[in-house]
C-alpha cells in the first residue's frame, strides 16, 4: 500500500541500502551506524523532555510508541498503550493470553489498521523508517510444507531492499548464507523446510531477519516451542545485536527467564501495566497487576530481599511514564 | 503402434485435432501455472467458484451486444468471475459467514443467474445464440485457431505478469505478513494473483467448460508438489502437467465417438495425479510405506547383531558363533530372523559356521559396537 | 393456477425444505463446498446402478446415489488423511474426476433414455408433473413423493439426532468424548446430503441443489443465533425462493431452477443488506456510532491516565491530542465537543478535564477490558 506512494523515496532508499550492505558485508551485525535520522530523534526526545520539567536528558529512543490504541469491531485490544524502547537495548512484552501482545507487534508494523496513537522509529514515523525494521512473525504463521528451501526463506529478508521487479542476485544469497551461519544453520541451507525441527524453523526465520540488516528488530515468540540448542542460540544472537546497537522488542512467554534474558520489559494486558528496566519494574506486585493475581509468582525464584521492598505498588497512573526516565 | 502413428499423424495434420490440442495444451500451461499458485494459498476451490461465477457474464454480455467473437465473452466470463471473487471476499471479510460457504452461494446463485438468462435466450428464440452452449461443459470441438489465438494471448499476457512479479507472489504465497513488514502492498497483489486466475479459467471456458475447469486449477499443482520442493520447478512441472493432460484428452476424444474432450482431460490430470500421490519420491505413499519398511527392517537387523554380540560376550571371543535357534529365543518371529541373518551375511557382518550357526565377523563386531 | 401449477411449486417448495435442513449443517461445520461436490458425483452412483437395474425409476437409484455421496466423502477424507493434500484440494480433484466419469459414461453407453448431462446438471422441473405416480388411488407426480419421502426422512433424523448434530458441530471434542463419534454423524449427515441432492437432481439439476443447500442455511445464519429458529428460518427462505423463483421463471419463460437459485440470492444480498444485527448497512452505521463512542472514551481514558501528574497541563490540551493520540485538528475538536454533549469532560481554558461521568466511563471501559 505504501510502496506505491513511496515510489520516489525507494529509489533513494534503495541506493543508500546497497551503500550500507557493502560497508556491513563482513558481519551484517558489525559497525552500528546510527541511522541518519538517529541526531534529530534525540534531539526531539530532549526537546520532549524538557519541555515537560525533565533535566535528565532520556536515552535515544529506537522505539517510540505513544498512546497506541487498536479495536476489533468493538472490543478494544489496546487500549491507549506507550511502549518506549531506547537505543541498543532488548526489551520483553510479557502478559497473559490475549493482552494483545501480538497485536501490538501487527499494529507497529501497521499491519492492522490503529484507532489511535503513533508508532516513531527514531523519531519518524513507522512508514518512513519502514527500512529500518526487522520482523520475526510467529513460526506458525506460515505453511512449512510450502515448496522452498531454508535459503530461499532467508533470502527473503532482502526483498524489501531489493524493490519492485529487481531479482535476487548472488550477492543476496551470499548475504542469506552469512545469517545462516550466525544462527548455525549453514548446514541446513538447501533443505525443504518442511524437513525443519520448530527450533530450526525459528532460527530460518531470525536468519531472515538479520539479512534485513534492520537497526530495529521486532520478534513475536521467537522462543516459542523451540528446543534447548535454539533458545541458547536466541539468547546469544540477542546479545550480538544488542552488542551492535540494535534494538529489539521481543513477545515473551515465559516469566521465568525475562530477567535472564531481557533489560527491559512491558507488561502488558490490553493496557501498559508497567514498562522499564527489568529491576525496576518487573515485580511481583506488577505481574499481579498483569495477570489478575490469578497466578502465584512467588514461585518464580527465591527472590532476594530489594524486590519485595519495592516502595509502592505501580499503579497504572502513577506507573505511565516514571520508569522509563 | 498403429494407432498411435495415426493419432500422430492426425495431430500434424488434421486441422481439427490440431487446433483442440493446441488449445487444451494453452489452457493446460496457464491454468497450471496459476493454479500452482492457488493451492499454495488455499484457494483451489476458488477456481470452481469462479469459473461458475463465469457463466452470467457470457450470456449477459451476448444478450447486450449480440456479438459472439471469443474476446468479448471472455470479456464478460471474466467481468462476471471477478465479480463474484470480489464478493467472496467482502462476504467472508464482513460476516459471520466463512469462505465455504460464501463460495457455495456465488458459485450457485451465479450460475443459477447465467442459466436462467440462457435459457430465456433460448426460448426467446434469439438467432445464434448456439455456441453458449459450449461454455456449459465446453466444446473443445468447436475452438477454432482464432481462438486458441486469443486464449494463447491472454494467457501468455498472464504468465508474463506472473514471472515479472514472481519473487512478491512467492511473498505473498508463503508468509503475506513478513510481506506487509517489507512494505509490499499485500492486498494488491493478492488481488492482482486472483486477477490472473480469472485470466486461466476464462480462457478454459469454452474447451472444457465451467463444471470441469476448476479440476484444471487444482490436479496439475497437486501432481507437480509430488515432484519437487522447489516452487519454481513446481510451477513449470505444473503447467507441463496441464498440458500434458490436455493433449492426451483431446487425442483420446479423437479415438471414438462420443467421448467428449473436457472429461477426457479431466480423467488424463486426475490419473497424473493418482500416479504422483502414489509414486513421487520422497512424498509419495508407496515411496515412504518402502522408506517405512526399510527402516524397520534394518531395525530388526540391527537387533539381531546386537543380540549376537552380546551372546558372544559371554564367550571368550567376540566371534563365538551361535545357532540361529539360539537369536530366535531372544526374538519373537523365527522367519524374521533367518531373513536377518541373511541380510547380515551379505552385507559381511556375520558368517555361518559349521552350516548352522553364526559368527560374528570383524566388521559385524565394529558395526554391533556402534549401536550399543 | 392450474393443477399442474400448484403441483409445480409443490415439487419445488418440497426439494427446498428438504435441501435446507442439512444445509443448516453444512454452513455451520464449514463443509459447504461438500454439497457442490455431492451434488455433482450422485451422477456416476445413478448412471451405475442404472446399468445395473436398467431403468431411471426405481428406489434403487436412490441407494446407489447414496453411496456414491459417501464414497465422495470418503476419498476426500482418504486423501486428505495422507498429509499430502490439503482438504480444498481433495475436494476439487475427487468431484471432478468421478464426474467426469460419470458423464463420459452417459455420453458413450446411455442412448434413448432420459438421462443426459445437461437435466442432470441443470434439471427441469416444469416436466416434473407429467411423470406421475398411481396408487390406491392416488394420482401424484412421481417427484411429490420421492420429496416427500426424503423431507421426512430429514426432519426425522434431525428431529431424532438434535442433539448429536448440535454437539457434533459446535464441539467435535467433547462429542467425542461422550462417546458420539462425530465421524459416524459426519457420515451420516453426508449420506442424507447425498440422497437429498439425488432426490433434487431430477427437479433442479446437480448445481442448483448447492444453491437451495447453502444459499438459505447462510442467510438464516445471518439472522439468528438460535440453532432451532435457524433450521426453521431456512426452511422458510427455502420455500419462498421456490415459490418466487417459480413465478420469476414464468415470467421471463426461463428455466425453473436457474430463476429459483437467482432468487434465493436475492433473498440472500437482501439479508446481507438489512439484517437487523448482522446486515451491512446495521454494521456500519454501528460502526460510524462506535467510532463516536470510542473516541469519547478514548480520550476519557487518556485524560485519566494523566490526571494528578505533573505533565498533566500538557497531556490534557486540545492541541496535545491532535499531536499525540494521531487525531486530526478537525477531529480531535469534534470528539471534544461530542464528550461535552455527553457530559464527560469540560473545558477550562485550555484544558480538558474530566467530569465525575467521564472519570466513570474511563475506569469502566478499564475494568471492562
Amino acid at each position: 500500500m505504501n510502496a506505491a506512494t513511496n515510489s520516489t523515496n525507494t529509489t533513494s532508499k534503495t541506493t543508500n541500502k546497497t551503500t550500507e550492505v557493502t560497508r556491513d558485508q563482513p558481519s551484517a551485525l558489525a559497525g552500528v551506524t546510527p541511522p541518519p535520522t538517529h541526531v534529530t530523534a534525540h534531539d526531539t526526545a530532549h526537546d520532549t523532555a524538557q519541555a515537560i520539567g525533565n533535566d535528565t536528558v532520556p536515552d535515544a529512543r529506537a522505539i517510540e510508541v505513544t498512546d497506541l490504541t487498536v479495536a476489533y469491531g468493538e472490543r478494544p485490544v489496546l487500549w491507549d498503550v506507550d511502549v518506549h524502547v531506547p537505543q541498543g537495548t532488548l526489551m520483553a512484552i510479557v502478559g497473559p493470553n490475549g493482552a494483545g501482545k501480538t497485536t501490538l507487534i501487527k499494529a507497529m508494523l501497521g499491519l492492522i489498521p490503529v484507532a489511535a496513537g503513533q508508532v516513531l522509529i527514531y523519531g519518524q514515523p513507522y512508514s518512513e523508517q519502514r527500512h529500518l525494521v526487522g520482523y520475526v512473525p510467529q513460526r506458525g504463521s506460515v505453511d512449512w510444507d510450502f515448496p522452498t528451501s531454508v535459503l530461499d526463506v532467508v533470502t527473503m529478508g532482502r526483498y524489501g531492499a531489493l524493490g519492485w521487479l529487481r531479482r535476487v542476485r548472488n550477492s543476496d544469497r551470499e548475504l542469506a548464507m552469512q545469517a545462516l551461519y550466525k544462527v548455525g544453520m549453514q548446514d541446513f541451507a538447501d533443505r525443504q523446510i518442511s524437513q525443519l525441527s520448530g527450533g530450526q524453523q525459528q532460527r530460518t526465520f531470525l536468519a531472515r531477519a538479520l539479512v534485513q540488516d534492520a537497526q530495529v528488530y521486532l520478534m513475536d515468540e521467537p522462543f516459542q516451542g523451540v528446543d534447548a540448542t535454539t533458545e541458547r542460540a536466541i539468547v546469544q544472537l540477542l546479545k550480538e545485536l544488542r552488542a551492535a546497537g540494535k534494538t529489539v522488542l521481543v513477545v515473551h512467554h515465559d516469566l521465568q527467564t525475562v530477567p535472564e534474558y531481557f533489560d527491559w520489559v512491558t507488561l502488558l494486558n490490553v493496557r501498559r501495566i508497567a514498562g522499564g528496566p527489568v529491576d525496576e519494574v518487573f515485580t511481583d506486585e506488577n505481574l499481579r497487576l498483569t495477570y489478575g493475581g490469578r497466578v502465584n509468582f512467588l514461585t518464580r525464584s527465591p527472590q532476594p530481599a530489594p524486590e519485595t521492598d519495592v516502595p509502592a505498588p505501580h499503579n497504572v497512573a502513577s506507573d505511565k511514564t516514571a520508569p522509563e526516565r | 503402434m498403429n494407432t498411435i502413428a495415426e493419432l500422430f499423424n492426425a495431430l500434424l495434420f488434421d486441422y481439427t485435432l490440431r487446433t483442440v490440442a493446441m488449445g487444451a495444451a494453452v489452457l493446460g500451461i496457464v491454468a497450471g501455472a496459476l493454479g500452482a499458485f492457488a493451492m499454495l494459498r488455499r484457494q483451489s476451490l476458488l477456481g470452481d467458484a469462479m469459473s461458475h461465477a463465469a457463466l452470467p457474464g457470457v450470456v449477459l454480455i451476448f444478450i447486450l451486444t449480440g456479438v459472439k467473437s471469443p474476446i468479448v465473452l471472455m470479456l464478460g466470463a471474466a467481468i462476471a468471475c471477478g465479480a463474484g471473487v470480489l464478493l467472496i471476499i467482502a462476504i467472508t471479510r464482513h460476516t459471520r459467514i466463512k469462505e465455504d460457504a460464501s463460495m457455495g452461494i456465488i458459485l450457485s446463485v451465479f450460475f443459477g443467474f447465467g442459466l436462467m438468462w440462457l435459457t430465456w435466450l433460448q426460448r426467446s428464440g434469439t438467432a445464434g445464440q448456439a455456441g453458449l452452449n459450449s461454455f456449459l461443459f465446453g466444446q473443445a470441438a468447436t475452438l477454432l485457431v482464432a481462438d486458441v489465438i486469443v486464449m494463447a494471448a491472454f494467457g501468455g499476457v498472464a504468465l508474463l505478469v506472473m514471472v515479472i512479479f514472481w519473487k512478491e507472489f512467492k511473498l505473498l504465497s508463503f508468509d503475506r505478513d513478513f510481506g506487509a513488514g517489507l512494505g509490499y502492498p499485500m492486498q494488491g497483489l493478492d488481488i492482482l494473483i486472483t486477477m490472473l486466475l480469472v485470466v486461466a479459467i476464462v480462457i478454459g471456458l469454452q474447451a472444457v467448460g465451467v463444471v470441469l475447469m476448476s479440476a484444471m486449477v487444482v490436479a496439475p499443482a497437486v501432481a507437480a508438489r509430488q515432484w519437487t520442493n522447489r516452487l519454481e520447478h513446481m510451477v513449470a512441472l505444473s503447467s507441463v502437467f496441464g498440458a500434458l493432460a490436455g493433449v492426451s484428452g483431446a487425442l483420446i476424444s479423437s479415438l471414438a465417438r462420443g467421448l467428449s474432450t473436457g472429461p477426457l482431460i479431466v480423467l488424463c490430470i486426475s490419473a497424473i495425479v493418482v500416479f504422483s500421490l502414489a509414486f513421487a519420491p520422497n512424498r509419495g505413499l508407496v515411496w515412504n510405506a518402502i522408506q517405512r519398511r526399510r527402516r524397520r527392517h534394518q531395525f530388526r537387523d540391527d537387533r539381531v547383531l546386537v543380540s549376537l554380540y552380546h551372546m558372544a560376550q559371554q564367550h571368550d571371543t567376540l566371534s563365538h558363533p551361535h545357532s540361529a535357534r539360539a537369536v530366535q529365543t531372544m526374538h519373537m518371529r523365527p522367519a524374521e530372523v533367518h531373513s536377518s541373518l541373511q541380510t547380515l551375511a551379505r552385507r559381511n557382518l556375520v558368517e555361518p559356521v559349521n552350516g548352522n550357526q553364526w559368527a560374528l565377523t570383524p566388521a559385524g563386531i565394529a558395526e554391533a559396537e556402534k549401536h550399543l | 393456477m392450474s393443477i399442474t401449477q400448484i403441483e409445480i411449486q409443490l415439487i419445488a417448495a418440497l426439494v427446498a425444505a428438504a435441501c435446507a435442513l442439512p444445509g443448516v449443517f453444512l454452513v455451520l461445520r464449514q463443509m459447504a463446498m461438500m454439497s457442490d461436490a455431492i451434488s455433482h458425483t450422485v451422477l456416476l452412483g445413478i448412471v451405475l446402478t442404472f446399468f445395473v437395474v436398467g431403468e431411471l425409476g426405481s428406489p434403487l437409484l436412490i441407494l446407489g446415489a447414496a453411496a456414491t455421496g459417501v464414497l465422495t466423502v470418503s476419498l476426500i477424507e482418504l486423501l486428505n488423511r495422507t498429509g499430502l493434500v490439503k482438504q480444498d484440494a481433495a475436494i476439487g480433484l475427487v468431484f471432478p474426476a468421478l464426474f467426469s466419469i460419470a458423464v463420459l459414461l452417459i455420453s458413450r453407453f446411455v442412448r434413448g433414455v432420459h438421462l443426459d448431462v445437461d437435466s442432470v446438471l441443470l434439471g427441469e422441473l416444469a416436466f416434473a408433473p407429467f411423470d406421475r405416480f398411481q396408487y390406491f388411488g392416488l394420482d401424484v407426480p412421481h417427484a411429490t413423493v420421492t420429496m416427500s419421502i426424503i423431507l421426512v426422512i430429514n426432519v426425522l433424523f434431525i428431529v431424532l439426532f438434535y442433539k448429536e448434530l448440535k454437539l457434533a458441530t459446535f464441539d467435535p471434542g467433547l462429542a467425542a468424548a461422550l462417546g458420539f463419534s462425530p465421524a459416524l454423524i459426519h457420515y451420516a449427515l453426508m449420506t442424507l446430503v447425498s440422497v437429498t441432492a439425488v432426490g433434487a437432481f431430477d427437479a433442479v439439476g446437480s448445481i442448483l441443489v448447492v444453491a437451495l443447500v447453502v444459499t438459505p442455511a447462510a442467510a438464516a445464519y445471518l439472522l439468528t443465533d438460535k440453532l432451532r429458529v435457524m433450521l426453521g428460518t431456512s426452511v422458510a427462505i427455502g420455500i419462498g425462493s421456490a415459490i418466487g423463483g417459480y413465478w420469476l421463471a414464468r415470467a421471463l419463460d426461463a428455466n425453473i431452477a436457474g430463476s429459483m437459485a437467482t432468487v434465493t440470492g436475492v433473498i440472500f444480498l437482501g439479508v446481507l443488506l438489512f439484517s437487523p444485527h448482522r446486515g451491512l448497512i446495521y454494521i456500519a452505521r454501528r460502526r460510524v456510532r462506535q467510532k463516536w463512542e470510542f473516541a469519547q472514551t478514548m480520550l476519557t481514558i487518556h485524560l485519566l491516565q494523566h490526571e494528578g501528574e505533573p505533565e498533566a497541563v500538557l497531556e490534557s490540551r486540545v492541541d496535545h491530542l491532535v499531536e499525540h493520540i494521531r487525531w486530526q485538528p478537525g477531529y480531535a475538536e469534534q470528539v471534544v465537543r461530542y464528550a461535552e454533549r455527553k457530559g464527560t469532560v469540560r473545558r477550562q481554558g485550555g484544558r480538558l478535564l474530566l467530569t465525575d461521568q467521564g472519570r466513570n466511563l474511563a475506569q469502566d471501559a478499564l475494568v471492562r477490558t
